[in-house]
């Protein structure tokens, strides 16, 4: 699905990404862990396409394409969704209206008419269940007075509308209460798919016990210096991320 | 500044005028100056009565005594009123055409451009007999080309309700003594330098009584156009809803794209009775010059309505993205106990415009309520100012008023500066006001990008958005054209 070879990045002059490698096969869950700062979002960001990050070094392929030649909706359109840790408001225009716009942005992308207005309440009368939203809410504005739980709630239910081939989710599990973090684990499961493949940024173990990855990577100073199976979830939340100095140490030596 | 942002910047400085075809008529134009022959040419080519003349006469030496108005946050050199033509007609209107045949194809051509439907095109060029089908469209039209209403329609049906709407020099010839009690009852002569040139050299525009009781089939509309070069438009718009009465009724304005600057000084008079409501929504789309601020029209109006009787309302709806200069303030003045007065505002500059416009609610009844909601947008290197004031008489026992004012920035190299005047000499009142200042954030043209949206439809998105309190005060047919009419404003027209 994306192979990610070396990938330097920098904002206003600071150096974030030091050479990041990665590679997720299609149909594969991989987690992204790590402590504050150590360049998650930043990756997460730059993937998607935004703009303030000026990456200094590397490539990074998706579904055999140069990923950062594209523009954010050509990749959008293209299958990238990222879920973001703080999503904005806009007021004034509602969920269905921005969600309605985005699948006709798709579908002329890819040559085909607009969806039809029926079909298109239809599709988000069923997601928005699995989300345990309401349509009231979903015509409101985007995020607009959502709490923090609502707001990634609203996340997963535009992830699960526009279906995407790779789905980022920068922290969506953080502030979550116990009820919303098995709804948003739910709608991650429900998109799994061997043709789909999904990439957790978290700090938390309790997303990935409800969510299984394929792989954990750990980031640490703008690298990836410990990748595993899911048990390395265990070893972090047991041993914290303090001794990665030594064994990024070790790594480089 | 980011990249990102420039992008938007640039996209909106590059959009063209839609509007901005020259038609290539032949007309009747009078040589430019002004003086008092040619007011009374106007009165003359009108057939208007000597008291109209008189009245006319009188307002222009009301006019010579006046200065223009400096207080306005607009910058601009000093109109020479003597280089201005204020008579123009096209030919055709002359002679009434029997077919479509007939009729100058380049008057068709620019009612198809200005996106009139084919079958009330033949009504609006004065086709002899013109019929409509009974159902189908259900606006009327009364069409303003540079200084005479070229025609008007749905007369018969309107007629059968009781209500009259036709230009407002068929009226002074129709109606002498309907327009004689209303005239200038609203906005008198010398009410402000723009008003007293408007009362002395008006040329055409729409007259409209709705009777007692009489709730209008159909929404009432006029186009106005300003087509000949170097020619004034001096419309004057009189609206009298009488007791119990409701009208709606719309008015939408274009002109062509010329090198020099175009002056258009609307009166807009309304009166409401008794438990009347006037709706009045404007869509205007004037050519606002290039994006070096060239050409472009200057737009110095006075609307103004009285809510008159008890318990009448009266609202303004508008939708500004023309002009190089606005100066425009709706008011309402609510006299009657209870009454109600609503202004509803949506105003865009982008390149070099510049608006400065607003309202003002004077509050004179008991109970009176008043709503302002404005929204302006700056774009590029446009600058705008809201100029409101609310008054409160000492007679206007608990009166109330709320005022929202948001301002939405495009780039950094535009400006929005808010101007609100309160005045209450009454304790009893009630007053709210709201004002906020955005900028169309990076993170949410990001967040819209992200989804897969471009660049341009991320900003139209944004931008309906915030414009959706005033847009949802407009009738249907006129708030999705208001819809498209700002993406195309601030679209680039390269897509």
């Amino acid at each position: 699905m994306i192979s990610i070879k070396n990938l330097h990045a920098e904002v206003e002059g600071k150096p974030i990404l030091r050479g990041v490698d990665l590679e997720i096969p299609d149909g594969e869950v991989h987690a992204i862990m790590g402590p504050n700062g150590s360049g998650k979002s930043t990756l997460a960001s730059i993937l998607a396409g935004r703009e303030e990050y000026e990456v200094t070094q590397g490539s990074v392929t998706y579904k055999g394409q140069e990923l950062l030649e594209m523009d954010a909706d050509e990749r959008a359109c293209e299958g990238v969704f990222l879920g973001f840790q703080y999503p904005v408001e806009i007021p004034g225009v509602s969920n269905l209206y921005l969600l309605r716009a985005a699948l006709n942005a798709r579908r002329k992308y890819r040559g085909e008419p607009e969806i039809d207005a029926v079909d298109f309440m239809q599709m988000a009368q069923e997601k928005i269940g699995h989300v345990g939203m309401s349509m009231e809410m979903a015509k409101r504005g985007v995020n607009e007075d959502f709490s923090g739980g609502e707001k990634k709630r609203n996340e997963i239910f535009q992830m699960l509308m526009l279906e995407p081939n790779l789905a980022i989710l920068d922290e969506t599990d953080s502030g979550l209460d116990i009820d919303a973090l098995k709804v948003v684990s739910d709608g991650i499961n429900r998109l799994r798919s061997p043709e789909r493949s999904v990439v957790l940024v978290t700090h938390y173990k309790r997303l990935l016990e409800h969510c299984v990855p394929d792989r954990i990577h750990v980031l640490y100073q703008g690298q990836i210096v410990r990748s595993g199976g899911p048990e390395l979830a265990d070893t972090l939340e047991a041993e914290g991320y303090a001794n990665l100095e030594t064994d990024e140490a070790a790594a480089t030596s | 500044m980011a990249a990102h942002e420039q992008d938007v910047e640039q996209l909106v400085a590059e959009r063209e005028y839609e509007a901005g075809f020259v038609t290539d008529l032949e007309s009747d134009t009078v040589a430019p100056g002004l003086d008092e022959d040619v007011i009374r040419f106007i009165s003359n080519k009108k057939d208007e009565p000597q008291w109209m003349l008189d009245w006319r006469l009188e307002a222009f030496r009301q006019w010579k005594q006046m200065k223009m108005p400096t207080w306005p946050h607009l910058h601009y050199p000093p109109i020479d009123f003597q280089k201005i033509s204020y008579y123009s007609a096209p030919k055709s209107a002359a002679d009434k055409p029997k077919s479509l045949d007939e009729v100058d194809p380049k008057l068709l051509e620019t009612y198809e451009k200005l996106g009139i439907p084919l079958r009330e095109q033949e009504m609006l060029a004065g086709v002899e007999g013109a019929q409509y089908p009974t159902s189908g469209s259900n606006v009327a039209v009364d069409a303003v080309f540079d200084s005479v209403s070229v025609a008007t329609t749905f007369k018969d049906k309107l007629a059968d309700a009781g209500v009259i709407f036709c230009s407002i020099s068929e009226a002074i010839r129709e109606y002498p003594e309907l327009v004689k009690k209303h005239l200038g009852t609203v906005v008198p002569r010398g009410d402000n330098f723009f008003a007293a040139l408007n009362s002395a050299v008006f040329t055409d525009g729409s007259f409209v009584l709705i009777p007692k009781g009489v709730r209008c089939p159909m929404e009432l509309s006029t186009y106005f156009r300003i087509n000949a070069e170097n020619t004034g438009q001096f419309e004057r718009t009189l609206i009298v809803a009488e007791e119990g009465s409701h009208v709606s009724y719309l008015e939408g304005c274009t002109a062509p794209q010329r090198d020099e600057n175009q002056l258009h000084a609307a009166v807009v008079e309304l009166v409401a009775e008794d438990d009347a409501e006037i709706k009045y929504s404007t869509v205007q789309n004037w050519y606002p010059g290039d994006e070096n601020g060239k050409g472009g029209i200057y737009n110095f109006v006075t609307k103004r309505g009285d809510c008159r009787g008890d318990r009448s309302k009266i609202s303004w709806t508008q939708v500004e993205t023309g002009s190089a200069i606005t100066w425009k303030y709706p008011s309402c003045v609510l006299n009657g106990d209870n009454s109600v007065g609503e202004f509803y505002s949506v105003a865009v500059t982008r390149g070099m415009q510049q608006a400065d416009t607003g309202t003002k609610m004077i509050h004179v009844g008991k109970n009176t309520k008043s709503t302002i909601i404005a929204k302006g947008i700056s774009a590029a290197r446009g600058e705008q100012a809201y100029r409101g004031l609310v008054k409160i008489l000492p007679s206007a026992t608990n009166a109330r008023n709320f005022t929202q004012c948001d301002s939405l920035l495009i780039g950094d190299k535009c400006g929005a500066h808010t101007f609100p005047y309160v005045e209450s000499k009454n304790s009893t009142a009630k007053l709210e006001h709201e004002a906020t200042t955005s900028k169309i954030g990076e993170d949410q043209m990001f967040y819209c990008q992200q989804r897969g949206l471009s660049e341009e439809d991320a900003v139209s998105l944004i931008v309906n958005g915030f414009c959706k309190d005033v847009f949802k005060e407009l009738p249907m047919e006129f708030a999705v054209e208001a819809q498209k009419l700002l993406n195309v404003t601030l679209e680039n027209a390269v897509g």
